[in-house]
């Protein structure tokens, strides 16, 4: 079962699928290295979810090639079914059976014995921390409970290829790092994770390389060190206590930093976006100097963060337009802003 | 529901990552299971649903209750002189006729489970593809069985009398299900390959009022004009009437049962073939 072979999960080779007009995955190569995380980061309707229900088997592509493992996703599709599990956008089980039963189900589904899939099902939910659970129907789960029972049923038989659609969308801060939890300890075991996500953060936290797709195309590819440094070391947040102060502040900030400023809708706070070229001391002395020159100029600043570059700014950078420009043809998700 | 996300959440148990390790290591993946036994287990979760939603069996109940009491009383006296003489007549083909009507919404559960996750977690699963759709058709024959006892016990409690004695009424109860599953792949491809419930619905009614009414379920069709009795008696609804009515009643009509058998097999082979490959290009 293990995957030491050519060292990779997955290999893609301009794949393609079309709905009616639109070209939903342009052309997208991706090589996985096996025994990682991977993530795939875009915002909504990038072609990330097509992206990963082909390489789930679930949808034929029309162009293009991949393999996961070494077997061709359509020739081979029921070899890939073996090893591979799926955790969709929205919870993957059904929501009239409970949580016992739908584990139950899956494995014995999965090849196991009534009585090993009971037990399997039952050790599982106690993993989880969903035993109390266990006999109510999912339809009435929380979110982060949903969240948990489908990657319980994603690993009822450990699989080598576990994709991760979103697994975090719409869960709230403490959920979501249970799920970051569990993911770390999926890939500790040996299984390869290929998580898609719309926030750079999740995609920091767990992804040791990550590929930003956007309008059905890989336009960045690297290890997460190369891609933040092609973005930009970051952004400095400020909320002066003074809005009065806030021109005085964005002026300074500019000459001292020599970064793009920018007013929030809030009126005394402000973000400065530092460069990379432009000068050689990291963003945390940078932001020190910044701080230095406002004290001196009598602005007084309540607080302060350095913060890493958000999903829109890589997008800014690597496209030149931010994740929802009117042009881009996307419907405006504020889930993007809280991430960001 | 979703009000209660956040309070839920954060009264959940901690995910034990220590138990989570042992679980993941790898053991020994188990074989896969056979056809026959992947089909069992998406049987078993018809059952399950009914279990949790015994809502859905109403028209399963209800339905064939109401069709028996209706036709009984509302054709009895005028086409067999009394409802007492019709039922002899009339009951199998209304039994055959509520079971047939009832396999429609094997379409609308089909379809209404696509709209859903679980249906992307069957389909990236190593397992025999038809069997999420056998185990549909599994679950919905315990459907019809109830809904022939129920109709038989009506029918039995108004006065019908079958001659077949217990062996005639199981046999044509099992023909009857048969059928039904047979059948039922037409429904299966709707509800695949149409895009919402209320069309899977619309189409149903329209295929199945026609071929229901349009059979010798109510009447004899030696009084219809001779381009109806074309299609009445070549009606695949006729045949397995025929059949269920001749085995209940004793006779054992041969023709009529192999009639039913093979368009029951036609069905299965037309449309078993186009829902799998719906099924797997969804």
């Amino acid at each position: 079962m293990s995957t030491q072979t050519s060292g990779l999960a997955i290999e893609t080779a301009g794949l393609v699928k079309t709905f009616g007009e639109t070209r939903a995955v342009d052309g997208v190569d991706l090589a996985v290295p096996a025994g990682t995380v991977y993530g795939v980061l875009g915002p909504n309707g990038a072609g990330k979810t097509t992206t990963v229900k082909m390489l789930a088997t679930l949808l034929r592509p029309d162009g293009g090639e991949a393999h996961v493992f070494g077997h061709d996703i359509v020739r081979e599709a029921d070899a890939v079914r073996g090893r591979v599990s799926l955790t969709g956008q929205y919870a993957s089980v059904d929501e009239d059976l409970t949580g016992t039963e739908n584990l139950v189900l899956l494995g014995r589904l999965l090849g196991h014995g009534k009585s090993a899939a009971r037990v399997r099902a039952a050790r599982l939910l106690e993993a989880f921390g969903l035993t109390e659970a266990a006999g109510k129907q999912v339809k009435h789960y929380s979110g982060g409970m949903r969240r948990r029972i489908d990657i319980a049923a994603s690993i009822l038989n450990t699989p080598d290829l576990l994709f991760l659609d979103e697994p975090t969308t719409g869960l709230d801060p403490r959920s979501r790092n249970q799920v970051w939890d569990i993911v770390r300890a999926v890939v500790a075991q040996g299984t390869t994770v290929l998580l898609t996500t719309q926030y750079l953060d999740e995609a920091d936290q767990l992804a040791s390389r990550i590929a930003v797709i956007d309008h059905g195309r890989v336009i960045a590819e690297g290890t997460k060190g190369e891609l933040k440094a092609s973005v930009g070391a970051g952004s400095v947040h400020l909320r002066l206590r003074d809005p009065d102060q806030r021109p005085l502040a964005a002026d300074l900030l500019r000459r001292v930093l020599d970064a793009q400023v920018q007013d929030e809708s809030d009126p005394v706070a402000l973000t400065a976006r530092l460069g990379t070229a432009a000068s050689h001391d990291t963003a945390a002395e940078q932001a020190a100097r910044a701080l230095g020159e406002l004290a001196r100029a009598g602005v007084t600043v309540d607080n302060f963060s350095l913060g890493q570059p958000s999903l829109d700014e890589v997008f800014l950078a690597l496209t030149g337009h931010d994740t929802h420009a009117p042009g881009s043809g996307r419907s405006h998700d504020p889930k993007d802003e809280v991430a960001a | 529901m979703s009000t209660a996300t956040t309070t839920e959440s954060t009264e959940l148990a901690p995910v034990s990552a220590d138990s989570l390790a042992e679980l993941l290591v790898s053991e020994e993946r188990p074989p896969r299971p056979s056809a026959w036994s992947a089909s069992m287990t998406f049987g078993w979760r018809a059952v399950l649903k009914i279990k949790h939603v015994p809502e859905q069996l109403f028209d399963v109940t209800a339905f064939p209750i109401m069709m028996v009491l209706m036709y009984t009383y509302l054709f009895g006296g005028a086409l067999a002189g009394s409802p007492k003489e019709y039922i002899q007549f009339l009951l199998p083909g209304v039994l055959v006729m509520s079971v047939v009507m009832i396999t429609m919404y094997t379409g609308v559960s089909v379809n209404t489970d696509i709209e859903k996750g679980v249906f992307d977690r069957f389909r990236t699963l190593p397992i025999w593809r038809p069997s999420t759709m056998v185990g549909y058709l599994l679950g919905d024959a315990l459907r019809y069985t109830i809904a022939s006892v129920v109709i038989l016990t009506v029918g039995m409690v108004l006065g019908y009398r079958p001659d077949g004695g217990v062996a005639g009424v199981l046999v044509g109860i099992a023909l009857l299900v048969a059928f039904a599953f047979a059948f039922s792949w037409i429904w299966t491809m709707f509800g695949l390959m149409l895009r919402t419930e209320k069309s899977v619905m619309g189409v149903s009614m329209m295929v199945i009022f026609p071929l229901t009414f349009l059979s010798n379920v109510f009447v004899d069709p030696r009084t219809m004009p001779g381009w109806l009795q074309a299609f009445v008696n070549n009606s695949p609804v006729t045949h397995l009437a025929s059949a269920v009515r001749g085995v209940m009643a004793g006779d054992w009509p041969a023709d009529e049962i192999a009639w039913s058998l093979g368009w029951a097999g036609l069905f299965v082979l037309v449309f078993g073939p186009i829902t799998m490959r719906l099924y797997n290009r969804k």
